[in-house]
C-alpha cells in the first residue's frame, strides 16, 4: 500500500464508520447482477447524508473514482466498479423520512427497497404504492430505481421512475449538496431533476428522493389469454391499444417460458400454447367490467383459445407469480442465463420476435421471451451452461445480432435496464457524435470531475472528463 | 421548411430568436438585439395510435395536432393554443395535470437545433426508453435557451370514455376528505369556499362518484387556465395558505400547488444555479440561442 492510498483511507476513516477493505470482501463488489466484471476499491456504507459528503469530498480531493451502488441487481454493469473505484453502498440509509397521505409524496432515503416503500405504505393505513416495480423490487433500492429511470410490468399506464420522482437531494462529485426539483410543481430553470433520473450514477448521489405516491386501484381485473401463434398475441395487444385502453399490464410470455414457470410456480398455464398474454385493468368497477370485455373480446376476434380471468386475489397472485418468477424458473433449464432488455415499436414485435428465433437457432441457443408487450419492451432470455466451451461467445454474439436488430426496427437499446458497461458500445448504433456530445455535455454540467462512475454509458471519453483509457479489468 | 433548413436558418452565429404563435406569456428583456427571428418547421410527420405516438414539427399547432388525434380517439396532453414547440419549451401543464401529468411527461423524443446550427436527437421513439441520459427532459420548460426544438415525437393518450365537470362547497378539510377519498379526479380547482371536480372515466363510475359525495353539475372548467392570471407554483401542502392570504379569488390546483393568481409570485429565483451555468456554458457558450428571454422565469 503506497503511503497515498494510506493518506486516502486514512482520511475516509475520519468521516464514514463502516468501511471495509478486506479483499475478499470487497471482491464481493466487484460486479452488480450481470456478468461484467471490474474491481472495487474500498467499500463504505455511509448512514447519513454528511457521510456521503464526507466520502465523496475525500474521493474528490485524491482524485478517486466513486459509484454509488444500491442493492447491486442491474443488469447492464451500471455499478460495476472499475480501476479500483471506491464502491459506495447506500443500503443502509433505508428510511422512510416523512409521507403525506393526502398530496401523495413521501421523502425517502436512497436504500429504501421498492416493495417495502409499497409495504410500509400499507402498514401506515395508506391505501397507495409506489408505482414502478421491476422485476428485482423485492430486492432493488428506490436509489437504483433512480439511477436506472426503472420501469417494470405497471409502468404501461403509470410511467417508468422519472414519472414518480418529484425532487431529489444530491452529494454532487465535489461534494456540494444541491436539491433538484421538489414539491412544488413547475419550480424554477431547467429540469434537472429529469437529467438526473437515469443518469447511471454519473451526475452525483442522491441522499433523499421526493417519490410521488399513486392510488391504490379499488378494482383490479387480470386476465390470461392464450394463443396459437406468437403473432395473434401481440397483434392483440396492439388491438387493445389501437381501441383506446391503456391496461395497467400487458406482459407476454413464449412457449418455453411458459413451460419453465408452468413447472416452477403450477399456475395452470396451459403447456401447449404459443403465447399467453397476462392482462390487467384497473380502476373503478364501471369501467374495469367495461374495459375487461372489451379485452376478451379482441383476444377471441384474434383467435385467443382461452380467457381466464382471475377469480380473486390468490389466483391473480399466482398468475402475477408466474410472470415475475420467470427468471427464477429457468434456472430448471439450464444453470445460466444472459438477460436482454431492448424496446421495439409495437407494430414491429412479431417480426423482430421472428428474428431473435432465427438469430438464436443460428447460434444454437435457448432462448424464452417474457416480456413488457404493452410498450414493446423485449426482454430474450438466453439460457445456457457456462461450462460449455465456446458458449459465452455464442451467446454474446447472439445478443449483440438482437440489439442490432431492435434497433434496426426503429427501437432503442433499453427500456428499463440502462446503458452502464454493457451497451456502452452500441450507444452509435442509435446516436450520431452530434447527439452523444450533447449527453456527455450534461454529464460535463454536473460531474466536471468526471469522478462519479466513470467509464459508463457514453462510448467515447467526455470533453471535461479524465477518461481517456479503456479501463484494466474490465470484462465486457 | 424541413429540418435542415431550420438547423440552416439558426446557423453558427447571430443572435437568434425562436417563436411560434406567440400565444403564451414569456417574459423578455428589453434592449437586446436579435439579428433574426425562426420558426420551427410545422406539420404532422407520422402518428400511429396503436403505438400511442405521433411525429411532428416543433411549429405544428396544437389545434392541428388535437384534430388529427380525436379522429382516433386520442389526444395528447399539453394545453393551450398556439404551437407544439411553445408549449414544450415554456413547459406550463395545464388544470388537469392532476389526471394527466406534467408536460415533460408528454415529450419522448426530440430533434433540436444546437448553437452551431446543427441537430441533435434527444430520447428515443418509443413510450419506454433509457438509452442515454433524458436529456429530453432538459430541453421542456427551457425556454429555448439550451437549443431550440426542430421535431419531436410525443406520447398519445386515450381520451376518457367520458370527462365531466362538478362543483360542491368546501372548506380546507372537506377539501383534504375529497382529495382521498376520489380516486384519481382528472382536476381539483379550489378557490377558498368552492371545490371544482373533473371527473374522467366510465359515465357509470362518474354518476356514482357525483351521487355519493353530493357534487353539482358544471357546465365546464371555473377559470380560463389560458387568461391573464399570474401562476404561482407552490408545495400542495402551502395552497390554503397562498388562498387566505390573496385577498381576492384565486383558484388553487389541489394535490398540484399551481394556484392562478392576481399577482405575480415573489421570490422566484432569478438567476442561474452553477450546474445551469455550466449546461448553458456547454449548450450556448455564446448565449446567442433566444438572448432576449428572461430565464429562469
Amino acid at each position: 500500500m503506497t503511503r497515498r492510498a494510506d493518506d486516502f483511507h486514512a482520511e475516509l476513516a475520519r468521516g464514514v464508520a463502516d468501511i471495509h477493505r478486506n479483499p475478499v470482501e470487497v471482491a464481493l463488489f466487484d460486479h452488480d447482477a450481470s456478468t461484467i466484471s471490474g474491481r472495487a476499491g474500498v467499500v463504505v456504507y455511509p448512514t447519513s447524508a454528511d457521510e456521503v459528503i464526507h466520502v465523496v469530498r475525500t474521493c474528490h480531493r485524491h482524485d478517486r473514482p466513486f459509484v454509488a451502488r444500491g442493492a447491486g441487481t442491474g443488469l447492464a454493469g451500471g455499478a460495476t466498479p472499475l480501476d479500483g473505484a471506491v464502491v459506495i453502498c447506500l443500503t443502509k440509509m433505508n428510511r422512510v423520512l416523512s409521507v403525506d397521505p393526502i398530496n401523495r409524496f413521501a421523502w425517502v432515503e436512497p436504500g429504501v427497497l421498492n416493495l417495502d416503500l409499497s409495504r410500509q405504505m400499507t402498514a401506515l393505513g395508506h391505501d397507495l404504492h409506489f408505482a414502478p416495480d421491476p422485476s428485482s423490487q423485492q430486492s432493488c433500492t428506490v436509489g437504483g430505481n433512480v439511477a436506472n429511470n426503472s420501469g417494470g410490468p405497471h409502468c404501461l399506464a403509470d410511467g417508468v421512475t422519472s414519472a414518480h420522482v418529484l425532487g431529489l437531494e444530491v452529494v454532487l462529485s465535489d461534494g456540494q449538496v444541491v436539491v433538484l426539483g421538489g414539491e412544488e410543481p413547475e419550480p424554477d430553470g431547467f429540469d434537472l431533476r429529469g437529467a438526473f433520473v437515469g443518469s447511471e450514477g454519473m451526475f452525483g448521489i442522491a441522499t433523499k428522493v421526493c417519490v410521488r405516491l399513486t392510488q391504490n386501484p379499488p378494482t383490479v381485473r387480470t386476465m390470461l389469454l392464450d394463443f396459437t401463434s406468437v403473432r395473434d398475441g401481440a397483434d392483440t395487444v396492439s388491438a387493445i391499444i389501437a381501441s383506446g385502453m391503456v391496461p395497467a399490464a400487458l406482459e407476454m410470455m413464449d412457449a418455453l417460458c411458459i413451460k419453465a414457470v408452468e413447472e416452477y410456480v403450477h399456475a395452470g398455464l396451459p403447456l401447449d400454447a404459443a403465447a399467453v398474454l397476462l392482462v390487467e385493468v384497473t380502476g373503478l368497477v364501471s369501467d374495469v367490467t367495461a374495459q375487461a370485455e372489451r379485452v376478451a373480446e379482441i383476444g377471441r376476434r384474434l383467435h385467443a383459445r382461452t380467457v381466464r380471468v382471475a377469480r380473486d386475489e390468490a389466483e391473480r397472485a399466482l398468475l402475477w407469480k408466474g410472470r415475475k418468477s420467470a427468471f427464477g424458473a429457468v434456472a430448471r433449464i439450464k444453470p445460466n442465463y444472459y438477460l436482454h432488455d431492448t424496446v421495439v415499436p409495437r407494430r414491429h414485435l412479431p417480426d423482430v420476435l421472428d428474428e431473435i428465433y432465427r438469430i438464436v437457432d443460428r447460434h444454437e441457443l435457448l432462448v424464452l421471451n417474457v416480456f413488457h408487450a404493452g410498450d414493446g419492451n423485449l426482454h430474450p432470455l438466453l439460457v445456457f451452461d457456462k461450462r460449455e466451451p465456446g458458449i459465452l461467445e455464442r451467446v454474446h454474439a447472439a445478443g449483440e445480432e438482437i440489439v442490432k436488430a431492435s434497433v434496426a426496427a426503429g427501437g432503442v437499446l433499453s427500456g428499463e435496464h440502462g446503458i452502464g458497461l454493457e451497451k456502452r458500445d452500441y450507444m452509435s448504433l442509435m446516436f450520431s457524435e452530434i447527439d452523444l456530445a450533447a449527453q456527455a455535455a450534461v454529464r460535463c454540467a454536473f460531474d466536471p470531475s468526471g469522478l462519479a462512475n466513470p467509464f459508463k454509458v457514453l462510448p467515447s471519453p467526455a470533453s471535461c472528463g479524465d477518461i481517456q483509457h479503456v479501463p484494466e479489468g474490465a470484462w465486457i | 421548411m424541413d429540418l435542415t433548413e431550420f438547423a440552416e436558418q439558426v446557423g453558427p452565429s447571430g443572435r437568434v430568436s425562436v417563436r411560434g404563435r406567440s400565444t403564451r406569456t414569456v417574459r423578455r428583456v428589453d434592449g437586446v438585439t436579435i439579428d433574426r427571428v425562426v420558426s420551427a418547421p410545422s406539420g404532422i410527420v407520422e402518428y400511429h395510435p396503436d403505438e400511442m405516438t405521433i411525429t411532428c414539427g416543433a411549429g405544428t399547432t396544437l389545434g392541428e395536432v388535437r384534430q388529427i388525434t380525436a379522429d382516433r380517439g386520442q389526444f395528447v396532453a399539453l394545453p393551450g393554443s398556439g404551437t407544439v414547440g411553445g408549449a414544450l419549451a415554456v413547459g406550463r401543464s395545464g388544470i388537469d395535470r392532476l389526471g394527466v401529468g406534467p408536460v415533460r411527461d408528454t415529450l419522448l423524443q426530440a430533434t433540436f437545433v444546437n448553437h452551431c446550427g446543427q441537430l441533435v436527437n434527444v430520447g428515443g421513439p418509443t413510450v419506454k426508453n433509457v438509452s442515454g441520459f433524458d436529456v429530453a427532459r432538459l430541453l421542456v420548460g427551457s425556454f429555448g435557451r439550451l437549443g431550440f426544438i426542430a421535431q419531436v415525437i410525443l406520447r398519445t393518450r386515450p381520451i376518457p370514455t367520458a370527462s365531466s365537470w362538478f362543483v360542491v362547497d368546501a372548506d380546507w378539510t372537506r377539501v383534504t376528505e375529497l382529495q382521498s377519498a376520489l380516486y384519481r379526479p382528472a382536476a381539483l380547482l379550489w378557490n377558498g369556499q368552492r371545490l371544482a371536480i373533473r371527473l374522467d372515466g366510465h359515465p357509470d363510475d362518474i354518476a356514482a362518484n357525483a351521487a355519493r359525495f353530493g357534487l353539482t353539475a358544471l357546465d365546464g372548467p371555473p377559470i380560463d387556465a389560458d387568461g391573464t392570471l399570474y401562476r404561482w407554483s407552490v408545495a400542495p401542502t402551502d395552497v390554503p395558505a397562498v388562498i387566505g392570504s390573496a385577498g381576492q379569488q384565486v383558484w388553487a390546483e389541489v394535490g398540484v400547488g399551481i394556484v392562478h393568481h392576481v399577482m405575480p409570485q415573489p421570490d422566484r429565483r432569478a438567476t442561474l444555479n452553477h450546474i445551469e451555468v455550466r449546461l448553458v456554458d456547454e449548450f450556448d457558450p455564446q448565449r446567442r440561442l433566444n438572448p432576449d428571454v428572461v430565464f429562469p422565469q
